[in-house]
């Protein structure tokens, strides 16, 4: 039998706390839509999107109101586009499929759509190099797809080439949609050591080696952790961390069992759950938040290394058995445009980027929604990435750079995004060059451990 | 199937009369009730089992929150198992 006090915790959580289920995204396989016409590709890509993922929202706004347990996202990822339109050969036909999945996501009420992506850790195909070429105006003209580039992995070593391209790349999508900011930097992820289940946007796609469909999903819960912090005030680290596992098994044992039912409503097989702590823009759902409760003045004192650290390896130990399968990005986000605790860091001058960048190393992705200025350049943004891929592939951890070079904004300016990716600060770069490291070009071998066969 | 009824807020006449009669009506039956007053605020749960229902279990949600918002109360009626994951393993 329940306790009262049980059922009054899980309310409070969801009613004070915003504890949430964070996303649950359809994973669906492209493979079988290839096609070398253009026409047929793109209707094959609607037709099969359309359909597998018809019930997709209506089920997750049953399992929300059966169950009372707020449901954010829902989403779909799909097959990398470099691989699925291979056999079409005009830039053209990647915008052509973009718009296909923009218009499937409208279709089935999803409100981003992942996977327009190329995985170039080691070289680049033709059709890889033809869609990182169609990013920009791919993400000028739809709304709701994301689209991801794996530039690293450890066991490869890191692609400079793509690396040096992506800080173009990106360059040109913020002055494709300078009107809103730079936005379409916020759809696009730089990847080193990629997931084949993330479920979070915008750097979701459907790997290669996941079945026809599947369900996978996140769970978030920073205020939750923040208000169970708050009751162990002053006590040593082994409370904290013991209290953050707690409070992590039971946000993740959420997710496990809306994953299951989502899956099974859907007759799609369960992936995963995704462990993360994500953060939105709402006051109480910071990741800053938790890592100041723990005794920093402001997120970015030294110190915060250590207690992301913490936050981070918490959460997975406490949330590892509330699941069957854990996947994903798993671990805490900070990203600075959606985390009130983080803007505010920025914007005091308690963060910087270069703390961020030492974050990173500890947290569960990277450099994420960062504001830069409009006239940092492309090598500067392509160093950015380089350094990321680097801490990326020697700690054998996903590390990932979403970075908004804002077009006519300077360091003290914010930029405004709206909903949940929030409001950033332009944080400023190092004005030394790094235009002669970057133009080497080449590939960074893989680091000495990624020979463990 | 049984579901978990919260009721919060502030303590007036008739609160329990009133979520009662709109179960009856409804077909859904009372098999435990708690009720007491936690920092001033009124907290009452119950578990209720809705096999009996008349409506989809789905729509019960709204059904109680407008009792709630005439109430001036938080009602959330939400399936047992989400409980029952989260504190029991």
């Amino acid at each position: 039998m329940l306790k009262n006090t049980e059922i009054l915790e899980t309310i409070k959580m969801i009613s004070e706390e915003h504890l949430d289920i964070r996303t649950i995204t359809m994973g669906i396989s492209l493979a079988d839509c290839a096609s070398d016409d253009q026409k047929t590709l793109c209707d094959r890509i609607y037709d099969k999107v359309t359909t597998r993922a018809a019930h997709l929202v209506k089920t997750a706004e049953d399992i929300q109101a059966e169950y009372g347990i707020p449901i954010i996202n829902k989403r779909i990822s799909v097959t990398p586009i470099s691989l699925v339109a291979a056999s079409v050969r005009n830039a053209s036909d990647y915008i052509a499929v973009a718009r296909a999945l923009d218009r499937a996501a409208e279709a089935t009420g999803v409100n981003f759509i992942g996977g327009f992506s190329a995985l170039v850790h080691k070289g680049a195909t033709d059709s890889d190099e033809r869609l990182i070429r169609s990013i920009p105006e791919a993400l000028a003209v739809t709304e709701r797809v994301c689209s991801s580039v794996n530039v690293a992995t450890t066991k490869t070593g890191i692609n400079m080439d793509a690396v040096a391209e992506m800080g173009r790349i990106i360059k040109a999508t913020a002055e494709r949609t300078a009107v809103r900011d730079g936005f379409g930097c916020a759809k696009l992820v730089v990847f080193a050591n990629a997931v084949e289940d993330n479920p979070f946007m915008a750097g979701a796609f459907h790997g290669v080696g996941e079945p026809e469909t599947v369900i996978n999903v996140g769970v978030s819960g920073p205020g939750v952790v923040k208000c169970a912090l708050e009751k162990v005030k002053g006590a040593e680290f082994g409370t904290v961390s013991d209290t953050i596992k707690h409070t992590a098994f039971k946000i993740t044992r959420m997710g496990q069992l809306v994953a299951r039912e989502a899956s099974r409503r859907l007759d799609v097989p369960f992936g995963i759950v995704d462990l993360s702590l994500a953060p939105t823009p709402a006051i109480g759902d910071s990741v800053a938040h938790i890592l100041e409760e723990m005794g920093l003045a402001r997120c970015g004192a030294h110190g915060t290394t250590a207690a992301l650290a913490l936050l981070n390896d918490a959460v997975k130990k406490g949330g590892i058995m509330a699941t069957s399968y854990v996947g994903g990005l798993s671990g805490a986000f900070i990203p600075v445009s959606e985390d009130a605790g983080m803007i505010d860091a920025v914007t005091c001058g308690a963060l910087s980027l270069e703390k961020l960048e030492a974050m990173t190393c500890v947290c569960s992705v990277g450099l994420d929604m960062i504001c830069v200025p409009g006239d940092t350049t492309a090598e500067t943004i392509s160093a950015i990435i380089a350094d990321e891929a680097a801490i990326g592939t020697i700690n054998n951890k996903t590390t990932a750079v979403r970075i908004i070079p804002a077009p006519g904004k300077q360091v003290g300016d914010t930029v405004e995004f709206g909903g949940l990716l929030g409001t950033g600060p332009v944080m400023a770069v190092s004005s030394f060059d790094s235009a002669a490291f970057i133009r080497r070009g080449g590939r960074i071998p893989a680091p000495i451990h990624s020979l463990r066969n | 199937m049984r579901a978990v009824i919260t009721v919060i807020g502030k303590d007036k006449v008739g609160i329990i009369a009133r979520v009662s009669r709109e179960l009856a009506e409804l077909g859904v039956n009372i098999l435990d009730i708690s009720q007491t007053i936690m920092q001033d605020l009124f907290t009452m749960t119950m578990l209720v089992d809705v096999s009996g229902c008349t409506r989809p279990f789905g729509e019960l949600a709204g059904i109680f929150s407008a009792v709630g918002q005439e109430l001036g109360l938080d009602i959330r009626i939400q399936h047992e198992d989400l409980f029952h994951s989260m504190h029991r393993i």
